[in-house]
């Protein structure tokens, strides 16, 4: 069964008409890209999903319950959980309460101490500065907490939104690890890159959007090798 | 000079109290709640009601039946607030911010003016008055009235401080005061959030309504008005939106007008504090402890 269905989806900002019918599903630990050019939609795919903003029209539907338009304090509480665009890290609040922030809608305190520690073991950079002010955190280790904290959430679908945005090469590479390992324990992860190929050598799917629709979809594979995917997003292989 | 001292911190610790939640709701929303200096006219007034409610007050019980009527009163103050941020400022949240502040000045008169057709223009005498007995500290006269209020207010202000550095809603509080949807996102009901600081700020301000009633002995629908300027005043000073910033600043304030008005004389007391908040506006509008705002990437 799929973890998220999207189906119809429209959202429009005052005038601008931003999604147009979009149409994608992410399976039960399935990890899939969703690329396309500055303005295209994905973003506002996401913040729909995540109940950010409010669609215009059609439905989101996640582990068989019709979430359109809920809030996004509840959607959160489900485990559908969305890590936005620039990260977003807390920045007069250290690394630790920045982490337990994201266990504030879990109820058992021991199971979020869990949550943090395997956090920590995981991105041990994190560990090391756990007293320091996430805004003076590095851009990668701005990345790194607004991931940690989403994982301590306790996700089974999480949404990226361009999590190597301005980082360095090897930086980028480091992300896409974590990334990688959070999939492999079982998480489902809707990534939005405009780095296609580092989203393409994770996601096992993928789609591409222009102008608020799907244009594209396939395995990764696929729209690898795609023309007109490696001409416009791949820099012509 | 002990006595000015004495005299600038008490006065500052009610400043203090109102700027509190001028300063939380500023933190959070990024409002000037102009109506705030009135949700202390409404404290008073409701500790008013309450007394006059519970009939003749023998000086004996005073004290105990003050605080009775200060956690009553409270928590009125408190659930108008919430209902305030309900009816006038959730649906303009995403507004320009000069909408806001047009709805909160006339959620101002409409509080006072509200008052002033329920209990009428003329002031009240208040129907309690603590005991005058006085003590000498280190050359100051200090009456028991006058440390039960500060005891109270120091209280209050710790309880306060705890509560928002401690605790789990305390942090969710400052989450969405630094970034509302990021906190969204982290599973904190935001309106839930915005609602319960509106909610202390609001019965901190109820609180020091009914200690100013008991205190000065009369009460009138203009009296936030005044208040509310210097409460502002002391946020502005302290740093709005940082709460030991702010009581810092109602201290200050205290302690200024009463070495001012000593030097002076009284008729300059709030030119005091209007000059001060010019002063911090122009040469620090950040205020003296007002956080550093760390860049985001
Ligand atoms: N708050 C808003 N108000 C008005 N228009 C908006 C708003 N947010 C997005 N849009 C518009 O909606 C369209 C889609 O924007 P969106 O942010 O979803 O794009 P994106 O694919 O994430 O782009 P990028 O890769 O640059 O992040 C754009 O035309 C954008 O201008
Ligand atoms: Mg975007």
């Amino acid at each position: 069964m799929a973890a998220l269905e999207i189906d119809g989806l429209d959202v429009h900002y005052g005038g601008v008409h931003a999604l147009r019918g979009l149409a994608l599903t992410v399976g039960e630990g399935e990890a899939v890209a969703l690329l396309g050019n500055n303005g295209a939609g994905k973003t506002t795919t996401l913040s729909a999903v995540s109940g950010l903003v409010r669609p215009t029209g059609g439905r989101i539907v996640y582990d068989g319950r019709d979430i359109t338009g809920a809030k996004p304090s509840a959607i959160v509480r489900l485990g559908l959980v969305h890590v936005p665009e620039g990260r977003r890290v807390f920045s007069t609040l250290s690394v630790h309460d920045n982490l337990l922030l994201g266990g504030y809608a879990v109820r058992d305190q021991a199971e979020v101490r869990r949550r943090i520690d395997r956090v920590y073991a995981l991105l041990p950079r994190l560990a090391e500065r756990r007293e320091q002010q996430g805004g003076t955190l590095s851009g990668g280790e701005q990345q790194m907490l607004a991931i940690g904290r989403a994982l301590v959430t306790g996700p089974r679908l999480l949404l990226l939104d361009e999590p190597s945005m301005g980082l360095a090469p090897l930086v980028v590479a480091a992300v896409m690890d974590v990334i990688r390992e959070i999939n492999a324990e079982g998480t489902a992860v809707l990534l939005v890159e405009q780095n296609a190929r580092a989203a393409l050598k994770i996601a096992h799917r993928g789609y591409v959007i222009e102008n608020g629709t799907c244009v594209l979809t396939g395995t990764a594979a696929d729209l690898r090798d795609d023309a007109r995917v490696a001409e416009a997003y791949l820099g012509g292989v | 000079m002990t006595q000015l001292v004495w005299n600038g911190l008490f006065v500052g610790s009610f400043y203090a109290l109102v700027a509190l939640g001028y300063s939380m709701v500023y933190g959070i929303m990024k409002l000037l709640n102009f109506a705030h200096g009135d949700l202390y006219m409404l404290g008073a007034f409701t500790g008013f009601a309450v007394l006059g409610a519970a009939g003749g007050v023998s000086v004996t019980m005073a004290l105990p039946l003050l605080l009775l009527v200060l956690v009553l009163t409270m928590g009125t103050t408190g659930l108008a607030g919430v209902l305030l941020e309900r009816v006038a400022y959730r649906r303009l949240r995403g507004a320009p911010r000069l909408s806001l502040l047009i709805t909160a000045v006339g959620a101002s008169f409409a509080l006072e003016y509200g008052m002033r057709a329920a209990a009428g223009a003329d002031p009240r005498v208040y129907p309690v008055r603590l005991g005058g007995t006085s003590l000498e500290v280190l050359g100051a006269r200090v009456t028991l009235q006058q440390l039960a209020l500060v005891g109270v207010a120091v209280v209050l202000m710790v309880g306060l401080n705890l509560l928002v550095t401690r605790s789990r809603e305390g942090r969710a509080m400052r989450a969405v005061a630094l970034d509302p949807r990021a906190a969204a996102l982290m599973g904190i009901d935001v309106d839930a959030v915005i609602a319960r600081t509106f909610f202390l700020g609001s019965a901190l301000a109820g609180a020091a309504g009914v200690m100013a009633g008991a205190h000065y002995g009369k009460i009138d629908f203009m009296m936030g008005f005044l208040i509310g300027l210097k409460a502002f005043t002391a946020a502005v000073i302290g740093g709005i939106g940082n709460i030991p910033g702010t009581m810092l600043g109602g201290l200050l304030l205290g302690l200024l007008e009463s070495f001012g008005t000593f030097w002076l004389g009284g008729e300059w007391r709030d030119v005091f504090a209007f000059g001060v908040l010019i002063l911090f506006l122009t040469v620090r509008p950040t205020g003296l402890l007002g956080e550093r705002v760390t860049e985001r990437v």
